[in-house]
């Protein structure tokens, strides 16, 4: 499937040009055409430079999907996205394919409070039942009971989601909404967006003041390994790069420098046959080390967030294994003695779509840029957020406001003004 | 905003861009030089959308959920339209519209009770859903025989008079009873005994929904579902009472006899009848009868 019906060039024009071709710019183009009412009604093209994904954060993904957050937003998206994948085919089955199988695993997450982080989870929890997620509290008592495994010193309080909370397989998530879109008429193209034709005029913006307004004319897709390109001619852009996101706004916008980047985080897969049995969960530590189960076979996945003044260089994908010796591993073996014995089998390295400003995804429409989209900056939460971020932006495009979810907090507009909206709950 | 309405379709294939100051002359290359499939099988035609040649559409017949009864005629009515589909746009939209008028009625048949349950109760409507819109039988506390509908599928007006009486157990075996059908179960407190036996439609998402039953089941049947698998299973350790699990004649739990020991260690006072420790060791056994 990789790379096997994309090799067509791009078309001269499309009303909607996606650049990006991960989960979240399917997404986009999905509910574009799931939302434009009359069949056939747009032409939307979705650019990837690499078909074979092999940079993309969506294939390096861990899976997981969860409720708890702190912002209602998120916890709202999360629930609109869990209800999507949980009527996936409804959805994304496509008449005379197979359906769609997510491989979903209900494990739910366990996030694990210290003293002083205690007080900040049960303000969580109780905003994420308010919005009707189902977050059980656990004391240490309670949780040694539930998880025998699991060393409690040092816990103070655990929230554990009970539904729509867990893992599933990315890939299964990006090749349904790939096949559905392009069942739907979006087109694809193989090919790098390295410059646009802008045109700027003087417009009159919302204060009434006269201000020069640009616009993306054509976009430049350049094909692989060659200096070749063709301008295609487009009414709005979605930037849903990832990770290059902010290198692409830049692109079109030179003067205003959005804080999207890439970060470098490595997954490490072990194997340990005596750790945690089949209602392992995925659990975040009070020092911010995670892991979950993989398949039956005792083998099991996680990794840590470095601290800001570790974080590794992002020019390549190597894997630092030294990063799993000295900062994951004795953080697994604190917390489950278990893993005190365990053989690392394989790691990999993936980028986070990562929003060094607040660590919230950026949703709406480019300050600077009158027919440039945002969906980015997702921050290691794109994957679950992206049937929820899809159609916000597809609303955002087609109808020109958010409908169904308010998500207006998450515009760019906030990265200007200087006003953080964090996410506390980042993994 | 742009307005998307100002950008007209020119017919396919389309004629070239206005030429632009910052091109390079001539500067296409392979891109320009190819021309565009010129297949375009339905409205708003793709070439990115290009659908599967016939063969391997009908390579897909294989991975189908349901292969018995009903279940196997819709699928064979469904694999025909698929292969005319192929050729005829028409019947991929017959298709289409087959599979919506399907899900519409398990919808329907999962609906929420609301009203009996304003009425009457949590646990009379969860007999009600049972009996009534899953064929299926209740027993509420304090009561040796089974509620169940009559020849002509209604319920007895007696399940009526039964408003503070907890329902102990519920059969669905066989019925089409899904996630948002079990709307209707999760209320119960005393629920003690709950077979789920050979429900086409219940998948994993339904089987993380029974952690609302921890403090009470003592009982449950999974056997003969054909969309439950070990991933779906281990959400079950939310039910710590629990006795007797019936697990048999599950279709996608590949190596039986491992999940059968990981679920004896998650559930260690609970029996776990229907796989055995060689199952995987053997060619699976038929569909269910």
């Amino acid at each position: 499937m990789p790379g096997g019906r994309s090799r067509s060039p791009p078309p001269e024009q499309a009303d909607v040009v996606v650049v990006g071709g991960g989960v979240v710019g399917w997404a986009v183009a999905y509910w574009l055409k799931a939302l434009e009412g009359r069949p056939g009604a747009m032409r939307v093209l979705v650019v990837e430079r690499d078909p074979t994904y092999s940079r993309a954060s969506s294939v390096r993904a861990v899976g997981g999907i969860r409720q708890q957050f702190s912002l209602p937003e998120n916890i709202r998206m999360s629930r609109f996205s869990a209800s999507f994948l949980r009527t996936v085919n409804e959805h994304l089955g496509v008449p005379g394919e197979p359906p769609v199988d997510l491989q979903f695993n209900p494990s739910g997450y366990l996030f694990l409070a210290s003293e002083r982080g205690a007080a900040a989870l049960e303000r969580n929890v109780r905003l994420q039942r308010d919005e009707g997620a189902r977050v059980a509290l656990l004391s240490p008592a309670r949780l040694k009971e539930k998880f025998p495994w699991v060393n409690v010193d040092g816990v103070a309080l655990a929230s554990y989601g009970l539904e729509d909370e867990g893992w599933f397989d990315p890939w299964a998530l990006l090749g349904a909404f790939r096949r559905k879109a392009a069942s739907l008429g979006v087109l694809s193209c193989v090919g790098e967006v390295k410059s646009f034709v802008m045109s700027s005029n003087v417009g009159l913006v919302a204060t009434g003041q006269e201000q020069p307004v640009s616009r993306i004319r054509y976009v430049n897709v350049h094909a692989a390994d060659s200096r070749e390109y063709q301008p295609v001619s487009c009414a709005v852009v979605v930037n849903a790069a990832g990770a290059w996101a902010g290198e692409l706004a830049q692109l079109a916008e030179p003067r205003l420098r959005l804080p999207l980047e890439p970060r470098k985080r490595f997954v490490y897969v072990w194997h340990c046959p005596d750790g945690p049995g089949l209602e392992c969960p995925l659990l975040v530590d009070t020092s911010g080390v995670y892991f979950r189960r993989d398949g039956i076979g005792g083998n099991y996945l996680g990794g840590r967030s470095p601290a800001e003044e570790d974080e590794p260089d992002t020019s390549d994908l190597e894997v630092d294994y030294d990063f799993f010796q000295e900062k994951v591993w004795p953080e697994l073996a604190r917390r489950v003695p278990a893993f005190a014995a365990l053989k690392v089998r394989s790691a990999w390295a993936g980028y986070y779509d990562y929003n060094a400003f607040d660590r919230s995804a950026v949703l709406g429409a480019h300050p600077g840029v009158e027919n440039l989209f945002v969906a980015a900056g997702f921050s290691g939460r794109g994957l679950q957020q992206a049937p929820a971020a899809g159609r916000a932006v597809a609303e955002l495009v087609l109808r020109g406001r958010f409908q169904s979810l308010d998500l207006s907090r998450f515009g760019p507009g906030r990265l200007a003004a200087g006003e953080p909206l964090a996410e506390s709950a980042v993994v | 905003m742009a307005a998307l309405g100002a950008a007209p379709y020119a017919p396919y294939p389309l004629d070239a861009p206005p030429p632009h100051p910052a091109l390079p002359g001539g500067g296409r290359g392979p891109h320009g030089a190819e021309p565009l499939p010129p297949q375009l099988r339905r409205c708003g035609g793709a070439w990115g959308g290009a659908r599967a040649a016939p063969a391997a559409a009908s390579a897909g017949c294989g991975r189908a959920w349901a292969s018995s009864g009903p279940a196997a005629a819709a699928e064979l009515r469904f694999a025909a339209l698929r292969r005319l589909g192929a050729w005829f746009s028409d019947a991929e939209v017959l298709a289409g519209w087959s599979a919506r008028l399907q899900r519409t009625r398990l919808r329907t048949k999962n609906a929420y009770c609301g009203y009996v349950q304003e009425l009457y109760g949590d646990d009379v409507a969860a007999a009600y859903f049972a009996i009534s819109c899953c064929g299926g039988g209740a027993r509420f506390e304090g009561r040796d025989e089974w509620l169940r509908p009559d020849a002509r599928g209604r319920f007895s007006p007696e399940l009526l008079q039964l408003r503070d009486v907890p329902v102990v157990a519920i059969d669905l075996r066989g019925s089409a009873v899904n996630y948002s059908g079990l709307d209707n179960l999760v209320r119960l407190t005393r629920l003690r005994h709950l077979d789920l036996g050979g429900c086409r439609h219940l998948d994993d998402w339904a089987l993380a929904r029974l952690h609302v039953f921890g403090e009470s089941l003592r009982e449950l049947s999974v056997a003969g579902c054909p969309r439950v698998t070990e991933r779906g299973l281990a959400a079950l350790h939310h039910l710590r009472h629990l006795q007797r699990l019936d697990v048999s004649d599950l279709p996608a739990v590949p190596n039986k006899g491992l999940v059968r020991i990981l679920l004896e260690e998650m559930l260690p006072h609970c029996q776990v009848v229907g796989m055995d420790y060689g199952d995987g060791l053997e060619p699976p056994p038929g569909p269910p009868a």
